[in-house]
């Protein structure tokens, strides 16, 4: 017999403790960290995510799932510029249509649904070209889903939640 | 790793982005549409974590938190099944949980609620689902507590739940309310559901899962996304 899926609810502000305990020194372990384990290239990605207001939000979750090396979950709350970062093994293309990419889950209190985007990779510019799903995106948005190249091995990814600079949530 | 496919998120059964009653949407829900995305390996697959990775209290949250005694309130005890659309047991998958004590006090440090901290209780745990799919954490009934979203806001008793299931795809993060609570008519998070599914976040009462003269039992199936079946590659 076919069963409803349960309602998603917004994971509210106080998730901290149950959550990703040992980044805010609560006395819980975490399952998961900003550090991913993985041989290959080390990268460190690093981000804020942006409200409406053009405020930084100081009470979201982030987990990113790389299936060749590991999950990873971070707060907002406890970088004093709101950023999260990702010390991560930096993943390879998985198939001539398929880039480089990194799935990202954001939550935080007034999101009733969590949202699912993309990280790619600026200087992956030749792969990204022939992506499947960055082709699936209007041209003018596909920037929203390619992290920045600071420096070797540094990255930086914005979330915007809404505004000129939107970022791409997929339906997935 | 684990590998299967997903149906969709099921849209009719799931708050929107947007719902201006609960006031915090109104700047962090995105304004366009989702970009549909046809699942590739990274959305077909997600984390494990098994049950080495439970403490041996993580389930019991009227002692992990307990330092110089019992926490106080209604021991209650919380179980269930997780399932898959179709029905079957969705196995080995982990269930995070969190909420606020008897008296509706968060440990966090944000919440400046003027009820009392319990120094016996956290209010954090986890566990891992059984060969059925089953799934037992032992509590205290958390308690209703007031916020700002408007003039007398006060949130229903609520259980918060984080689950990982079988994909990325799968993954669900939600509250679980308990029966006969008059707040919920007044609360915009559970009313922001769309109002066919929104029974299925209300525990059920349950004598056969209440614990003689120890702790009263509430029943909370969830059901992720997707059809648990053998895996195989769509192309």
């Amino acid at each position: 017999m076919a069963k409803g899926q349960t309602p998603s609810q917004t994971v509210g502000p106080y998730f901290a403790y149950g959550l990703v305990a040992e980044q805010y020194g609560y006395p819980h372990t975490q399952i998961a960290t900003g550090t991913i384990a993985g041989e290959g290239e080390r990268i460190a990605i690093t981000g804020r995510i942006i409200d409406g207001k053009g405020e930084a939000v100081s009470d979201a979750m982030i987990e990113v799932w790389l299936p060749e090396a590991g999950f990873g979950r971070v707060g907002t709350g406890t970088a004093k510029d709101l950023s999260f970062t990702f010390n991560t093994v930096k993943p390879l293309r998985r198939s001539e249509f398929e880039a480089p990419s990194i799935t990202a889950i954001v939550f935080m209190r007034g999101l009733l649904s969590h949202l699912f985007t993309r990280i790619y990779f600026e200087d992956e510019a030749e792969d990204n070209a022939s992506d499947n799903v960055l082709n699936s995106v209007p041209q003018p948005r596909r920037t929203t889903l390619i992290a920045k190249r600071e420096g070797p091995g540094q990255y930086r990814f914005d979330i915007h939640l809404q505004g000129e600079h939107e970022t791409v949530f997929f339906d997935l | 790793m684990s590998a299967t496919n997903s149906s969709a998120r099921d849209w009719s059964s799931h708050p929107p982005l947007l719902y201006p009653p609960y006031r915090s949407t109104l700047l962090r829900a995105p304004t366009r549409p989702l970009v549909p995305l046809k699942h590739e390996r990274s959305e077909r697959s997600g984390p494990v974590y098994g049950h080495d990775r439970i403490g041996a209290l993580d389930h019991d949250l009227t002692r992990n938190g307990a330092r110089t005694g019992e926490p106080l309130g209604e021991r209650i005890i919380v179980t269930g099944r997780v399932l898959d659309e179709a029905g079957r047991p969705i196995r080995n998958s982990l269930i995070e949980i969190w909420q606020a004590n008897a008296a509706g006090r968060y440990i966090h440090k944000v919440d400046q609620h003027g009820a009392p901290i319990d120094p016996n209780f956290f209010g954090g745990g986890r566990c891992i689902t059984d060969g059925d799919g089953r799934y037992r954490f032992l509590t205290i009934k958390p308690g209703a507590y007031p916020w700002g979203n408007h003039p007398n806001a006060w949130r229903p008793n609520h259980i918060h739940l984080s689950l990982l299931g079988p994909t990325i795809a799968s993954r669900l993060v939600t509250q679980m309310y308990f029966p006969g609570d008059p707040l919920l008519a007044h609360d915009p998070i559970f009313q922001g559901t769309p109002e066919k599914a929104r029974n299925r976040l209300i525990s059920s009462f349950s004598l056969d899962a209440t614990e003689e003269g120890f702790a009263l039992g509430y029943v909370f199936d969830i059901v992720l996304r997707g059809s648990n079946e053998t895996p195989f590659e769509h192309h």
